[in-house]
């Protein structure tokens, strides 16, 4: 199935913006994750076209997935 | 300012134990009538260092500053970073009071040491941009001195007028709210001079201070929120708000700007790289975070620094402007005038909903910031006064405002949370006083759905009385993430406050400092006029959806209400 994955802050260093990837059905968020060398720990929110998500959350064709690291401000 | 006359007075047992804001609001709500006129000779404008300003701790430079407000008409605190706190607190100094107000034309100043306070006339500043005051003052006077000033908007009484505080780089930070600035307009006091000489402050306890120290700051520089505000600064919000679907876009009409990315931390960072700026910077001595920036300009020449998620967003995402440099250039002419780049920013979006300018007019921003605002045409005036002063003059309806304040960054429909603190907020529509989007959306502090009314007056009851706490400590609100997720940070800032003063805290007591705070604020407000029917949101949010989710605000009048249960 294709995902649109989207990273920021430091997470794209090394990677990319946003992409298009091709992924098993049934693929989980964290395994997106993993798969992308990202540390786990150091992520703070993840969304599915705009919701949050928990990491054990499987996706579907045509999502759009969004992975922060740990993020503030005011 | 009546009698031009300064007094030294001892501290009243009853305000030993206050700082900062819990200082400002407790003395506001002691000495000023509740329904004065915030312009008039009875309305007092308070500035306080926090409990810890002054001292080695980090993060503790935060300066208060309070009175009734010009914009809303109710209590009001605004803080910023600067050095001015904590010159203030070595001078020995809890709070310096401004009353009264002179007769006759004459402008002043205050110059502040440790023996006490003199009053000067002044007129080579007069209507000259803060720039000008802070690099004229820096000539004139001895030593590295604080300086408070306000620009030509406070001057002209403006509604949005700050008051501004010089950092260590002799750049500006802003007690930005509710027009502050209009206050020390109305005294005709244009700037205030702070030096401590060589006194220095007393810490009760030297050894245990040093150590809850050590903890305190470990436990903010480790937290890993404090990594991603260093880099990117606060800015960091915009594509993760966005991404929510609560960035208020076009005058709060969607949730989501088309231009985000070009607004937003990453790309701020890339430039602030290119240009040879400095994406890490404290605002105060001391601070550990570094969340702001010196953003340069194309030549590589200073152009802003404390380059704000608020500021980016007002005149971005809600005004549609996407040029980085334009919404840079407007920032620094609203440091130099003196105006709130909030409510400033906000009015523009209500002024382009009313064809004063199209949407993404950066350059009409700027021109209409140097050649209305900052000469006081009628225009200018209107615009100075805030969002609510332009949606009145020129019948807009869809006017983003709470107590006639202007609403930040979040979009109270998405970010339900938020909503509640802007509703609440004893100050009007504020998102500091109770940051519900740490756990709406940033998921610190817990996880609560954003589009869902559940726990979310909960959420915003418990963050407004912690965060009234922190506000009276000095502290930057930004170790209130620290204090969120790590265990060992909020005893350590007890611990803090305790070696300071040789007293005994509990974490009960600052709960019950927090409470009874907004409880003297909200005492003030209903005094002044204020009822329940002022703790509701604009009625646009109630039937307009905001896409993408397409959510409107849902909260009945008893459940907003629920939230004063405590």
């Amino acid at each position: 199935m294709k995902i649109t994955v989207k990273l920021f802050a430091f997470f794209r260093e090394g990677r990319f913006i946003e992409e298009v990837r091709e992924y098993p059905d049934k693929t989980t968020v964290s395994q997106v994750i993993t798969g992308l060398g990202i540390d786990i720990n150091a992520v703070g929110v993840t969304m599915i076209s705009s919701r949050h998500c928990a990491l054990d959350a499987p996706l579907q064709e045509g999502d759009q997935l969004g992975i922060f690291p740990l993020i503030g401000g005011g | 300012m009546s009698t031009l006359t300064a007094s030294l007075e001892e501290v009243p047992a009853d305000w030993a134990g206050h700082g900062g804001r819990g200082l400002t609001s407790t003395i506001v709500a002691a000495e000023v009538p509740p329904t004065c006129h915030p312009l008039g000779p009875h309305n007092k404008l308070v500035i306080a260092p926090g409990l810890l300003s002054g001292t080695p701790a980090a993060n503790s430079g935060r300066l208060s500053v309070g009175g009734k407000s010009p914009l809303t008409g109710t209590i009001k605190e605004a803080n910023a970073g600067g050095t001015s706190a904590q010159l203030l607190a070595r001078c020995g100094c809890k709070a310096l009071i401004l009353e009264g107000q002179p007769q006759g034309d004459a402008w002043y100043s205050l110059a502040l040491t440790p023996d006490g306070v003199t009053i000067n006339t002044e007129t080579e500043l007069i209507g000259k941009g803060n720039f000008e005051v802070v690099d004229t003052l820096s000539e004139r006077l001895p030593n590295k001195q604080g300086i408070i000033t306000i620009g030509p908007a406070g001057e002209m009484k403006m509604a949005s007028a700050n008051v501004s505080i010089k950092d260590s780089d002799g750049h500006l930070r802003s007690a930005g709210r509710g027009g502050l600035g209009a206050i020390m307009g109305s005294k005709r006091v244009k700037f205030i001079t702070i030096d401590p000489k060589d006194r220095k402050i007393d810490i009760a306890n030297p050894d245990a201070f040093k150590e809850a120290n050590k903890v305190f700051s470990k436990a903010l520089i480790d937290n890993p929120i404090s990594q991603a505000l260093a880099q990117y600064g606060t800015n960091v919000l915009v594509n993760i708000i966005n991404e929510a679907g609560g960035l208020p876009t076009r005058n709060f009409t969607t949730g989501q700007f088309e231009g985000h990315d070009k607004i937003s931390g990453e790309a701020m960072y890339d430039r602030i790289k290119e240009r040879g700026g400095k994406p890490k910077h404290g605002c105060h001595p001391g601070c550990v975070i570094q969340c702001s920036q010196i953003y340069n300009d194309i030549n590589g020449k200073y152009k802003t620094s404390g380059f704000e998620y608020e500021s980016i967003w007002a005149m971005g995402a809600d005004c549609c402007v996407d040029d980085l440099d334009q919404i840079a250039e407007a920032d620094s002419l609203m440091d130099d005038l003196g105006l709130d780049s909030i409510e400033t920013s906000v009015a523009m979006g209500v002024a382009m909903e009313a064809g004063v300018l199209e949407f993404g007019d950066g350059a009409g921003i700027c021109r209409l910031l140097k050649d209305e605002v900052g000469k006081g045409t009628g225009l200018g005036r209107i615009l100075g006064g805030g969002a609510g002063s332009v949606g009145r003059a020129f019948g807009v309806s869809r006017v983003p405002v709470v107590k006639n304040q202007a609403i930040p960054a979040y979009d109270p429909r998405a970010v339900k949370g938020i909503g509640i603190t802007y509703a609440t907020s004893t100050m009007g529509a504020d998102h500091t006083m109770g940051y519900s989007v740490a756990t709406n959306i940033l998921k610190v502090g817990g996880s609560v759905d954003p589009l869902s009314k559940e726990g979310q007056v909960e959420l915003s009851r418990n963050l407004q009385i912690a965060t009234a706490a922190i506000d009276s400590t000095g502290m930057c609100l930004f170790v209130a993430f620290a204090a969120l997720d790590d265990a060992v940070c909020l005893p350590a800032l007890i611990d803090l406050i305790n070696a300071r003063f040789g007293i005994a805290l509990t974490g009960d007591d600052v709960v019950n400092l927090g409470k009874h705070i907004l409880k003297t604020e909200k005492a003030f407000n209903d005094a002044a006029g204020f009822s329940k029917s002022d703790d509701r949101l604009p009625e646009f949010f109630e039937y307009e959806p905001l896409p993408p989710h397409n959510v409107v605000w849902d909260f009945s009048g008893e459940e907003i209400d629920s939230f004063w249960n405590f």
